[in-house]
């Protein structure tokens, strides 16, 4: 029972980190259609900042996601503005070639500053947290219910105002959007920031149990791409089960499978169920 | 590129190949052409996918890493000649191409690129994790280099450069054969628009597997001459970095012609070579340049050059149209008269 506990929290850990990468990479994909393989450097550019600012600068915990959070969001549209904009008319695959650039130049960015070893992020909260007989590490915990808060507030943004509900527009039809006099410039600066700020927070939550490194990206953005295919490109509820999936099949493949190689489990997934199902497991792609 | 003086441009680009070694300084610059060699046999074939097919596929250093591990564990645990592994290393590498062409090619665009992705991924995290088969993160140490054919030896920088530019040369014609082929044409044609080329009765996943299935055979060659070459192999090598190498030489030299991969990986093996102190940050400069590429020349130096050549023979034939319709209405007007 303890040990079926364990594997749930860890589950619910390493999915809701999942599940606030993917829901940046799918606001994105829903508004602009562009994959954006930098997503993932952006993780990892959130992990570095908010480990300067707590190390080198001393910053409280939660001062220092927040900066990791404005310099990512900062970046991001800064990416949209010169690359992603620019290109709109291109070939998809162009798009494609220039976030690989992105992805590239950040990864050799941040090794030429800070080097290619690894980094730890002190954890802001060490204790053990104590229920009955279930003992779990406060970070879990705290990773648990901000990401949860997050995405609830998100939903809020979405569905509630009327800004949040420009970005369901024109993700649902970019012509339509217009013709009600939608800014598009306005919707994509804001679909940016708020994937960037996303990928931020979700790198300093999963920081202090995790290593920080210029690859550490890699996987993150794959598995985010595992579950916004699973999900339904663009779908938000799509990448928060899709996420929660994959952190539910991750840590129980480790416990009961073998921990050698749980980071398959997520590609594997993938593979099988896009041979029996080549359009995803949501197709339709429910927006919002 | 007018026909008439093709020929003889690519037999002096052939002789200057040929007498590389006899003019290069030392035999570490024969050897960094030589790699740029094999990294251009695995460009090409990539090219054939990603520029003739139009399909981003990501996961080629994957395949690449495939034949250059057949032809480890073959040679070194198993005793197995290197020209037999050799042989092995791109069937390998084909069949399971055709496999993972069969599954990822149901998806279109950017799902075929995420998809290929993680398959790279895949391999890479099989190879690392398979100690028992691939030696895991260690790699695999003292790959003998390829064995001789009769009188002929392979165990110096020289023959081996001759060996590679020979492999270089027949994958090149081997191309120019597919591509100027019919299924060529039926390749381009998918690129431009795959309903148009279905429509004209192309069928479409069995064309495109074929395109993958001879790309990643490429790319299992160029792996089992690296493993021959370099003697020495990891599980990093089929990471997709190495992939976005390619893709880079590529769009440098131009996405979608035959010597466009060739041209950009010797340009940017030389770059990355002349600036040893960037070695470990060459994307700093190579991401950007990347971007750049598909902003603003995203033909590349054949691409563009190309271009200029037909714009040219446009204006040209334009000229000479505009001079036949002016001397034509001339005659017009003194027959009418």
């Amino acid at each position: 029972m303890n040990i079926f506990f364990q594997q749930l929290l860890n589950g619910l850990t390493l999915g809701s980190v999942y599940a606030l990468v993917a829901l940046g990479l799918t606001l994105v994909y829903g508004i602009l259609h562009i994959p954006n393989f930098a997503h993932g450097a952006l993780y990892m550019v959130g992990a570095y900042v908010a480990f300067y600012l707590v190390g080198s600068l001393g910053a409280n915990y939660w001062v220092a996601m927040a900066g990791a959070a404005l310099v990512v969001a900062l970046l991001a549209v800064l990416s949209d503005r010169l690359i992603f904009h620019r290109l709109r008319n291109a070939p998809p695959l162009h798009d494609m070639i220039a976030a690989i650039g992105l992805l590239l130049f950040l990864e050799a960015g941040i090794q030429a500053i800070w080097g290619a070893e690894f980094h730890r992020l002190a954890p802001p909260y060490p204790q053990i947290v104590r229920l009955f007989d279930l003992v779990a590490p406060a970070q879990r915990l705290i990773i648990i219910a901000a990401a949860f808060g997050l995405m609830f507030v998100l939903h809020l943004f979405l569905t509630r105002t009327l800004t949040g509900s420009t970005i369901i527009a024109m993700a649902q039809n970019r012509e339509g959007a217009s013709l009600v006099g939608i800014d598009a410039t306005k919707v994509s600066v804001l679909t940016f920031v708020i994937s960037g700020a996303l990928a931020a927070v979700a790198a300093t939550l999963f920081a202090p149990i995790n290593l920080i490194y210029p690859s550490m990206g890699h996987l993150v953005i794959m598995k985010a791409f595992v579950i916004i295919i699973l999900g339904g490109m663009g779908s938000i509820p799509g990448a928060i089960v899709g996420g929660l999936v994959i952190g539910f099949a991750e840590s129980f493949g480790a416990f009961y499978v073998s921990t050698n190689y749980k980071d398959i489990i997520a590609f594997a997934l993938l593979v099988l169920i896009l041979s029996f199902r080549p359009q995803g497991l949501f197709p339709t792609g429910a927006r919002a | 590129m007018s026909k008439t003086w093709q020929k003889p441009l690519l037999a002096v680009l052939l002789v200057l190949a040929i007498v590389f070694p006899m003019i290069a300084a030392n035999d570490y610059y024969i050897y960094v052409m030589s790699l740029a060699y094999i990294m251009a046999i695995a460009a090409v074939g990539l090219n054939l996918i990603l520029g003739y097919t139009g399909q981003l596929n990501l996961a080629h250093a994957g395949f690449m890493a495939i034949g250059a591990y057949t032809v480890g564990i073959l040679t070194v645990d198993y005793g197995v000649p290197y020209w037999i592994a050799f042989v092995v290393a791109g069937a390998l590498s084909a069949i399971i191409g055709f496999f993972a062409g069969l599954l990822s090619l149901r998806l279109k665009g950017h799902f075929f690129s995420i998809f290929t992705l993680c398959v790279g991924f895949m391999i890479y995290l099989i190879i690392e994790k398979s100690d028992a088969l691939t030696h895991g993160t260690v790699g695999i140490i003292d790959i003998p280099a390829p064995t001789g054919i009769g009188p002929i030896r392979f165990d110096n920088t020289w023959s081996q450069y001759y060996l590679v530019l020979f492999f270089l040369v027949v994958s090149l014609w081997l191309m120019s054969r597919i591509v100027h082929s019919l299924l060529g044409r039926a390749f381009i044609a998918i690129r431009n628009g795959e309903d148009l080329a279905e429509t004209l009765g192309i069928n479409l996943m069995r064309t495109k597997v074929l395109a993958f299935v001879l790309s990643t055979f490429y790319a299992g060659m160029a792996g089992a001459l690296y493993a021959g070459f370099v003697r020495f192999i990891g599980p990093a090598m089929a990471l997709e970095s190495h992939t976005f190498d390619m893709i880079a030489f590529i769009l440098v030299g131009g996405i979608g012609t035959l010597f466009g991969p060739l041209l950009g990986a010797i340009l940017l093996t030389w770059l990355t070579q002349s600036l040893q102190f960037l070695q470990d940050f060459r994307m700093i400069v190579f991401g950007p340049l990347l971007i750049l590429l598909v902003m603003y020349f995203p033909q590349g130096l054949i691409g563009y050059w190309r271009e200029r050549q037909a714009r040219r023979a446009a204006a040209s034939m334009q000229d000479r149209r505009l001079k036949r319709s002016v001397i034509g209405s001339q005659h017009e007007v003194s027959t009418n008269a």
